[in-house]
């Protein structure tokens, strides 16, 4: 298995690039001028902290042994008792704790107080992520949703998609709207930014998914067999899902909207990716297209919801991940093929209804947990620190009001003073005095 | 003398200077603007949101000429910036108290 060894290096840095800095680079684009850095910032810092944090305890919670929600998070503290040659696995499970919760950032854009994020995201990664991690992907026995309720989810339709998606809708409602949301105007201020952004997360989630193999042959000789066989289903899912997506999202907008964007074009491949996440390995590639067509279309419908229900989720984490992951983790009842990785036949290949009952509980419970859970930390965190930047900092702009900085030396304001730059105000010396005195 | 400003399409502007050249205009001031008329901006839309994007870019052109020359300046200006489409723009001459060279202290019309 030196093939798996190597591949799963590989997997590993694809899935980190996917937060650093695809997901940083999606994000950055879509937020505006003033706000970009520390839209890519919160990808960044969350990172850092998550992936230390992982170490410590995060594979004990959920790898570490069994348990219903968790498991004990001092078995395998700070890696204490794994062996080196076992550390790849522990690096790949981090990066799905990275990027679950720098997907949550999104919905927050322009206004999260940054001390609010680097205290939210250990709370959230240690509370939220690392038991749905446990609950999903250890499959112990008790593990609630894989073990006990018996979903199927590949690569993290429920963990990572679900539980991201309801942690932004919860904390876009308690954080609430950006001032001037549904007045002024709040454009993606560089779209080509998130069209590399997105082509580097379809990239990246070749790691994502192809990686998330188990294997379960009892010889080497099974397990090569599985390798070869599964890679292959999983890689042309992933590809062809995406591809519908794109489509699908794109007719939608179409008809909608009376036009086919490059926005609608970067969400469609997001979209399909989130939702043929939990399928990747259940289903065969006319699956793959179906649950990539109706995730691409939905969720370029559900974006829109925001707006009539009047919650703030500034780039459509919701409309996109719990959206995308719901439909992808539901309809593995419908599409999934027992010829794929979990035995199991959906309603469309002649299993009966109880799959889709498994996949809708599974999706319910992760729904709720991450819901409840992540009320309480931000709550805390809102009656105590505080969530939101004062209102000044936000009219200025985060970037300078949290870091600093400033992500452009231009002025695009469109006034008279075109591109030279000449009539730009005269920040640097003054900044330059200022540190000196300081 | 008088003040010629014209507010033209950006990508006519090449032609508007060469024209204005060949007349023999010898200088003028050009800025990057944005402003609407009739035409009302255009309206974008970014996951379904629909934004009215009331600016659209344009070029303005300010020559300061004699009086003699002033209205064969805006008929040079109108022939090659019109494309008959709504949002070619518009000209308009206004009365020039004095003018110096800044280099020479010329005034008036020397200072053209």
């Amino acid at each position: 298995m030196d093939g798996y060894y190597a591949f799963m290096l590989v997997a590993t840095a694809l899935v980190l690039m996917m937060t650093v800095p695809a997901l940083a680079l999606f994000y950055g684009g879509m937020s505006r001028s003033k706000s970009v850095l520390n839209m890519m910032m919160m990808s960044y810092v969350a990172a850092a902290i998550v992936g230390i944090l992982y170490v410590a305890v995060g594979w004990s919670m959920g790898f570490g042994g069994d348990g219903t929600f968790f498991a004990n998070p001092f078995d395998l503290f700070w890696l204490d008792g794994v062996d080196t040659s076992g550390y790849i696995g522990v690096f790949f499970q981090l990066t799905f704790a990275v990027i679950t919760v720098a997907l949550i950032s999104g919905a927050v854009a322009d206004r999260m107080k940054f001390a609010a994020w680097v205290v939210f995201v250990p709370l959230w990664a240690l509370l939220c992520y690392f038991p749905m991690a446990h609950m999903v992907f250890s499959c112990t026995d008790d593990s609630l949703i894989c073990g006990r309720i018996g979903a199927q989810d590949y690569a993290g339709g429920t963990a990572v998609h679900i539980n991201a998606g309801v942690a932004g809708l919860v904390l876009a409602v308690l954080i609430g709207k950006r001032l001037g949301f549904g007045k002024e105007p709040m454009r993606p201020h560089n779209l080509t930014l998130t069209m590399l952004g997105a082509g580097l997360l379809w990239f990246g989630w070749y790691g994502f998914n192809v990686g998330s193999i188990v294997f379960t042959g009892a010889t080497d000789e099974e397990n090569v067999a599985q390798f070869f066989s599964e890679t292959g289903r999983t890689f042309g899912n992933t590809t062809l899902a995406t591809m519908a997506a794109i489509l699908g999202w794109l007719v939608v907008e179409k008809v909608l909207h009376k036009k086919a964007t490059s926005l609608g074009a970067a969400s469609g491949i997001v979209a399909g990716l989130v939702a043929i996440t939990p399928a990747a390995g259940a289903v065969d590639l006319s699956g793959a297209v179906a649950i990539g067509l109706i995730a691409g279309a939905v969720c370029a419908w559900a974006v829109g919801l925001k707006y009539k229900l009047g919650y703030d989720d500034s780039l459509d984490v919701v409309g996109v991940h719990l959206v995308g992951g719901v439909i992808g983790t539901v309809l593995i009842g419908l599409f999934s093929t027992s010829e794929g990785a979990g035995g199991v036949d959906g309603l469309f290949y002649g299993g009966g209804l109880g799959s889709l009952g498994d996949q809708a509980l599974g999706a319910l419970v992760a729904i709720v947990f991450s819901g409840v859970v992540t009320t309480v930390i931000a709550l805390a965190i809102k009656f105590t620190i505080g969530l939101r930047l004062d209102e000044d900092g936000e009219v200025a702009g985060i970037d300078v009001a949290a870091h600093g900085e400033s992500a452009y030396d231009i002025h695009t304001g469109g006034g008279g003073a075109g591109s030279s730059g000449i009539l730009a105000p005269k920040t640097a010396p003054l900044s330059q005095s200022e540190g000196a005195r300081a | 003398m008088k003040l010629v400003t014209a507010v033209i399409k950006p990508h006519k502007w090449e032609d508007v200077r060469e024209a204005l050249e060949t007349f023999g205009v010898t200088g003028m001031t050009v800025s990057e603007v944005s402003g609407y008329g009739r035409q009302k901006g255009h309206t974008e839309v970014y996951r379904g949101a629909e934004y009215d994007i009331a600016l659209v870019p344009k070029i303005r052109i300010e020559i300061v000429v004699d009086d003699g020359e002033a209205n064969d300046v805006v008929d040079i200006v109108v022939k090659t910036a019109q494309t008959g489409r709504i949002g070619d723009g518009k000209v308009w001459i206004s009365p020039v108290e004095t003018v110096v060279r800044v280099r020479t202290g010329d005034r008036d019309s020397a200072a053209l």
